[in-house]
């Protein structure tokens, strides 16, 4: 049997959705019994591949490049699913949201900066308006939401979705979990 | 009259059940240990009727019912639960938590907020409308109680406990429409109101993260009710 | 008072009206005001004395004659009615008296427009001066007060209502009389007469140009109702918006109550009444009578769930009657002419006459009073006149933000309240907005919901974030940025607001918008798919902007 090429993407977040997926530990060989990990942080592999079954995103859609990123992975992959609240909801990253662009910029590059404070040009992807969650961009298949979902939560959905089925996943989180 | 008269039996969800002519669907549903949904309704409380996810059907009726005001009439049929109910309640949820910004992962009532509990009782896993963002404030002018209008659903239980059972009338609402606020005096800060008793009443039947005591972190803020059936049921026992 | 006393008064005025030989009379209803009629009226008045016609002309302030496009109106005792008379004009207007029709001014009066009209609500306005109560009396004014208290008991003009088949003129239609029966069984400490003059629908203006020109009928009303449901208070909750309705208000109920009409033992019969005002301070919910009665109270006007309905606990508790001003207008002439005579006017079960408020793009823009069950190409067309300049009509839209949009098929359908329902609109207050080629209907929908949102009193859920929403996502279209899945969801939250909404704003806040959808709906697909807008409407400012 071929296995199932899974990804896992990384937009605006705090990588702890990741790390809960990291602490499945032991449960890790369970899953790659089933898939190969094609793209993640967590591996070396620069660009993100055709015809990827499952990806899991972590992270609100905030700027540019991720509003690239997320479109591509969307087109190349079977089941997107968003992993944490703050793919699911904007969450931590939708907190700027109620303040005008400019105002972030300056607090973040001139206000709190002593030494030659400066708005970054090319170097960093240009902010969106508003940070947003994943579905208000791309069609998303699967929501798990908490902060981050524990390990048990991401073990279940992803054998459910190994297994070809959908998983009731308000019974083991919620938002804020 | 004769004492049966006050007694009516009707039927919930194809349940047989009795109630007292002036008992409320949901009075008779809880007692039954049937579930309907409410976030503005608080026993003690009058009731206002305001979140409308109490909404049931009741055969020979067009419009929906809301539970928490509705009379029960002897050989009433209420339908509690129904997928059409189902889908009216996970909108109107919806629309709470894309009315201000709830971002349960840093709220002091995290794991202890009814809104939080109830999108997940209703299976609510994200929230298919686009939210606002809005510029909300917080008040920490009081000295011991925050209030953050970025957790308000605008509920009213606070404005009720205020008015009916501390009898201050410190909370009320102003604006319309999707600017409507809860406001301490006529909009001053909470700290420097005159009409505050301080008492935390409006803190602890607050059922979101909008009402908290000043030193909270994340999570901390556990809200006690117990005090308000004690109250009612003294006055209730003055009364008689 | 007694109707001896009421006969000899009218008598009186009579004889001194009979006493001038001419008589020139201008509308000082808010229309014409606000053109510089009052500015003629004195003018007239200058040049009446000027020529030493004072003891043979009168010159009186009236109410609205109709055609509130052409004004400021004037007619004389001649018989002519001149339109857009200007203060330079008042020579030739009173030089007509004496030598004939001054053609340069002449309004024709042989038109649909004045002569398609049945006036029972608006019979008095445009002919007796509002601030008169004399003036009222002459015309036959209390006689059916006097009527009721002397000859009916409470439950014959209770009777006489049902049996005229009327029905609420506020919006929903329910019927009077009913309403009338129920709060005369309920049971309180008093009972409460109110008023509903909070007219707040964009476009509507009859509850105004009723209580500018005519506010006795409506104190008669109000007393009438007040006899037949045993009530000793009553309040008139009007728009502080209105400040001439409010002005001849407090002006007729200073004399109703010197002549003895309002206050205690009434004409020596056992109804005791007394009338206030309340003023609302722009709160379009407050027409909705939970909120209005939460406002009477001295609280923030927001509706609360009914039952239990006012009839039982309504004002301070207590049982309570609510009208709207064009209800308690008709109800004089019902008890006068007796509830048959009214029920032969209309149709099956809409009876009487209905006043609309014709605006938009139509040419005679005014009121007009018909009898229900005539045609909307009638009025629009015969009455109206059409689309000015030759525009194609495109839809009217009835009832306010509640109503709906009405495409051109329907215009051959009889007005009345269930054939509105039929079509997706509502009769609503009478308010009828014409829209030409020139409307986008998009645009329209998005127009009654930004309406309905800044006017959502906040309370409940659905209305207050649900009218949030789809405003967002009627702007979108009309920049033409949204999605299908915008529209689907627009849909959903037609369907959510609908039936879930805890008072009538919100329940029929989604109507305009379901009802561009369903005559209109390729145009939402031209905004959404085709990124244009047909009515070439939106996009026009950024256009504009950025040439």
């Amino acid at each position: 049997m071929s296995k199932l090429r899974m990804a896992t993407v990384w937009l605006d977040g705090c990588s702890g959705c990741h790390m809960s997926f990291l602490d499945l530990d032991e449960r890790l060989l369970l899953i790659a019994e089933k898939v190969d990990l094609v793209y993640s942080p967590l591996v070396d592999v620069k660009e993100f591949p055709l015809d990827v079954d499952l990806t899991l995103v972590e992270g609100a859609v905030s700027s540019e490049d991720d509003l690239h990123k997320i479109r591509m992975v969307r087109e190349r992959t079977k089941t997107l699913v968003s992993l944490g609240d703050c793919a699911v909801t904007s969450n931590v990253p939708g907190m700027r949201n109620p303040f005008p662009l400019q105002a972030i910029y300056d607090r973040a590059y001139k206000e709190n900066v002593t030494l030659d404070p400066q708005i970054p040009g090319e170097m960093v992807p240009p902010l969106l308006a508003k940070s947003r969650p994943v579905h208000e961009f791309v069609t998303v298949d699967v929501f798990i939401p908490g902060c981050p979902p524990s390990a048990d939560t991401i073990f279940y959905a992803l054998s459910e979705l190994l297994e070809g089925r959908m998983p009731e996943l308000s019974a083991k989180t919620r938002f804020g979990a | 009259m004769a004492k049966a008269a006050n007694i009516k039996t009707l039927k919930i969800d194809g349940r047989d059940v009795s109630a007292r002519q002036n008992e409320t669907i949901l009075e008779v549903a809880r007692e039954n240990g049937i579930f309907i949904p409410t976030l503005c309704t608080l026993k003690g409380l009058s009731n206002v009727g305001a979140c409308r996810l109490c909404l049931v059907e009741v055969k020979g009726t067009a419009r929906l019912q809301p539970a928490c005001v509705t009379r029960v009439e002897e050989a009433m049929e209420v339908t509690t639960n129904s997928e059409r109910l189902q889908g009216y309640r996970r909108a109107i949820l919806e629309l709470l938590f894309t009315e201000r910004n709830h971002v349960c992962a840093v709220c002091v009532s995290n794991g202890h907020c009814e809104l939080q509990s109830l999108a997940q009782k209703l299976e609510i896993t994200h929230v298919h409308f686009a939210y606002r963002y809005p510029e909300a404030e917080v008040d920490a002018s009081h000295e011991r109680f925050i209030v953050d209008h970025n957790r308000c659903i605008l509920c009213t239980r606070c404005v009720r406990v205020c008015e009916e059972i501390e009898g201050a009338h410190t909370w009320d609402v102003m604006g319309r429409g999707i600017d409507a606020k809860v406001i301490t005096d006529l909009n001053e800060p909470w700290g420097s109101s005159q009409t505050c008793t301080g008492c935390g009443k409006c803190v602890h039947v607050c059922p979101t993260g909008a009402l908290s005591e000043k030193g909270k972190s994340v999570a901390e803020m556990l809200k006690r009710r117990q005090f308000l059936p004690y109250l009612t049921q003294m006055r209730e026992e003055d009364r008689s | 008072m007694s109707p001896e006393e009421l006969d000899q008064i009218a008598e009186t005025e009579r004889q001194a009206q009979l006493g001038f030989k001419h008589r020139v009379n201008v509308c000082v209803a808010a229309g014409c005001v606000s053109c510089q009629s009052e500015g003629v009226k004195q003018a007239i008045e200058k040049d009446v004395a000027r020529r030493g016609m004072g003891a043979d002309c009168e010159v009186k302030g009236v109410g609205c004659m109709g055609l509130c496009a052409q004004g400021p109106l004037v007619s004389t005792s001649a018989g002519v009615l001149y339109q857009k008379v200007a203060i330079e004009d008042a020579p030739a207007v009173v030089e007509s008296l004496l030598a004939g029709p001054d053609p340069r001014l002449l309004c024709k009066t042989d038109v649909p427009f004045f002569q398609a009209q049945k006036k029972i609500v608006l019979e008095n306005c445009g002919v007796i001066d509002p601030e008169r109560i004399e003036d009222y009396i002459a015309a036959g004014g209390y006689t059916a007060l006097m009527r009721a208290l002397g000859e009916l008991t409470a439950a014959q003009v209770i009777e006489e209502v049902t049996k005229s088949g009327l029905r609420g003129r506020g919006g929903a239609g329910y019927p009077t009389g009913l309403k009338w029966s129920t709060v005369s069984k309920a049971v309180g400490e008093r009972k409460y007469v109110i008023c509903n003059a909070d007219e707040g629908d964009p476009g509507a203006f009859m509850d105004r140009s009723v209580l500018e020109s005519d506010p006795h009928r409506v104190l008669e009303g109000m007393l009438i109702a007040a006899y037949a449901v045993g009530a000793s208070e009553g309040y008139i909750y009007v728009r502080a918006e209105y400040p001439l309705a409010i002005k001849r208000l407090r002006i007729a109920i200073r004399h109703a109550e010197r002549f003895g009409l309002l206050g205690n033992y009434i004409s020596a019969s056992r109804l005791s009444f007394h009338v206030d005002l309340r003023l609302g301070a722009g709160a379009f919910v407050c027409g909705e009578e939970t909120a209005l009665i939460s406002s009477i109270e001295g609280k923030r006007g927001s509706p609360r769930p009914r039952p239990p309905y006012p009839a039982q606990e309504g004002l301070f508790g207590e049982p309570t009657l609510i009208n709207n001003v064009e209800t308690f207008a008709n109800i004089a002439p019902i008890i006068r002419n007796g509830g048959e005579w009214y029920a032969q006017i209309g149709t099956e079960k809409s009876k009487g006459t209905k006043v609309f408020a014709l605006a938009g793009s139509v040419t005679n823009t005014g009121l007009v009073e018909v009898p229900m069950g005539v045609t909307l190409r009638q009025i629009v067309y015969e009455m109206g006149g059409g689309p000015p300049e030759g525009r194609q009509f495109k839809a009217v839209q009835t009832g306010g933000p509640s109503g709906g949009c009405i495409p051109a098929d329907f215009l051959d359908m009889p007005v009345d309240y269930e054939n509105l329902a039929k079509v997706g609109s509502i009769m609503g207050s009478g308010g009828m907005i014409v829209m030409d080629e020139t409307s986008c209907m998009v645009d329209v929908a998005k127009f009654f919901m930004d309406f309905c949102a800044s006017e959502s009193c906040g309370k409940c859920v659905p209305c207050r974030v649900g009218t949030y929403h789809m405003h967002r996502i009627l702007d979108a279209i009309t920049e033409r940025t949204a999605t299908a899945q915008d529209l689907a969801q627009l849909q959903e939250l037609c369907d959510l607001l609908k039936n879930t909404s805890l008072c009538g704003l919100g329940q029929s806040a989604p109507n305009p918008v379901l009802s561009t959808l369903r005559y209109f709906e390729s145009e939402y697909q031209a905004h959404i798919e085709q990124h244009v807008c047909p009515a070439g409407v939106c996009g026009k400012l950024e256009e504009a902007l950025h040439g």
